[in-house]
């Protein structure tokens, strides 16, 4: 489970012509997409979130550029019920979708991350003090690259909620952690997705940090009976959605 | 089609996002090479020791291997991107070679992206370099005040060494960047 960053350079290397799109940037999401900085439901941005209104960088080569990750995945990466001896504890459950742009254009040979705690709400690191039981075959990471069409799929276990220190008997719903890249710095996400119907949104500050209310439900997992592997796992589709691009180029020589 | 909403990555990236060689972006020893190293704090000024901080930037001749680099993709295999949790301290640190111009009237730069518990989204900064003259024209240094400026610019810290802290908030507030 490593990847080298120096690993990276596994595509074909020149092979491919300067993007005619080249010198565009990507445009931003409507207001109400993403969460503000400070929120004070969540305690934890009081000291973290910047004080000073963040400053308007034109887009350049280097934000329309970013890190190309293919490289050195294990074979045991896409399904985190086998990275051990044993089988992992809980509810096996199979997570899939596409990663798009806000254009509809899919995101192919993206690195796709995952991170999430075990079927009873625990994390397997040292700073996770909760009570619940670890599960010594469960460690709860997991590394895909979408494939042509911008699909990825991986195996895994239906995290459990876990209480936290937010506020009087905080719970977060059952989440998994997301890390994406896209094809440029400016299109780098990290997002949770959740699962259909949680009883646990009402009360959670970190969903609920999303203004709106549509953006908020494109976190949320849609129950898929179709893609259930039968006797074997039932099935959730999660499509991510990343920035598109601006539509006109900015005119900038480069020499 | 709409934009999937951002979330914190919590306080247990660990389990997702640590990579042992993360955080060179070039091979220990590499000619020219030069050690990034700082401390993530926030607004008390303690530091912030469940974070990660990733870094990307052109090569040393300023070329990214990148399709859509309009004068074509390097071909060099020069990866360009660094991460690095940071440790009960707030420390990270980053080994990597300064970029070259990109030619664009810019000077050297790396687009920093910093995450953390208690950031719903990622912040991004970028970090110039000490001692180099293209800074007085590059185009986002020459806006800001000096003071603010100055939280851009790593400090040198002997032979190969660069000191860059980053404050997330409160006095010496890191100037973070709307892309
Ligand atoms: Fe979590």
């Amino acid at each position: 489970m490593t990847i080298p960053a120096g690993a990276a350079g596994a595509r074909p290397a020149g092979a491919r012509p300067a993007d005619a799109t080249a010198a565009r940037g990507y445009r931003r999401a409507p207001e109400g997409t993403h969460p503000p900085l400070r929120f004070a439901a969540y305690r934890a941005t009081g000291l973290r979130a910047p004080s000073l209104a963040p400053v308007v960088l034109r887009q350049r080569l280097t934000e329309i550029t970013g890190p190309l990750l293919t490289g050195d995945i294990g074979p045991s990466d896409h399904d985190l019920t086998t990275q051990h001896a044993g089988e992992a504890i809980g509810q096996r459950i199979v997570v899939f979708g596409r990663v798009l742009d806000s254009d509809g254009r899919p995101v192919p040979e993206t690195l796709v991350e995952v991170w999430q705690a075990n079927s009873a709400g625990r994390y397997a690191h040292v700073r996770d003090s909760w009570p619940a039981p670890l599960d010594p075959n469960f460690t709860g990471g997991g590394r895909v690259v979408t494939d042509p069409a911008g699909h990825y799929s991986f195996t895994t276990i239906k995290p459990g909620a876990y209480p936290w220190g937010n506020h009087h008997n905080a719970w977060r719903p059952a989440h998994i952690h997301f890390s994406l890249f896209g094809r440029s710095f400016t299109q780098r996400l990290v997002t949770q997705m959740y699962f259909p119907d949680d009883p646990l949104f009402s009360q959670d500050p970190i969903y609920n940090s999303v203004p709106d209310a549509n953006a908020r439900g494109r976190m949320v997992a849609t129950f898929d009976l179709d893609a259930t592997c039968p006797e074997r796992a039932l099935a959730f589709r999660f499509d991510i959605v990343l920035r598109g691009r601006e539509r006109t180029p900015f005119e900038e020589p480069h020499a | 089609m709409r934009e999937t909403p951002a979330q914190t990555v919590g306080p247990y990236l660990a389990v997702g996002l640590t990579w042992p060689a993360g955080f060179l972006v070039v091979p220990l020893g590499t000619p020219g090479a030069v050690r990034i190293s700082g401390v993530l704090r926030d607004g008390a000024g303690e530091p912030v020791p469940d974070g990660m901080i990733e870094t990307w930037q052109a090569d040393a001749d300023g070329r990214f291997d990148h399709p859509d680099d309009p004068r074509g993709p390097s071909g060099s295999g020069f990866a360009g991107f660094g991460r690095c949790p940071t440790d009960a301290d707030g420390r990270y640190e980053i080994v990597t070679v300064k970029p070259g111009r990109i030619g664009d009237g810019q000077a050297p730069h790396l687009d920093v992206s910093v995450f953390a518990r208690g950031l719903l989204d990622r912040v991004v900064t970028r970090l110039y370099f000490p001692d180099e003259g293209a800074n007085a024209v590059d185009p986002l240094l020459s806006a800001l005040p000096p003071d603010r400026a100055a939280t851009l610019v790593a400090e040198p810290a002997g032979e190969g060494e660069l000191r860059f802290d980053i404050r997330l908030q409160g006095a010496g507030e890191t100037v973070f960047l709307r892309l």
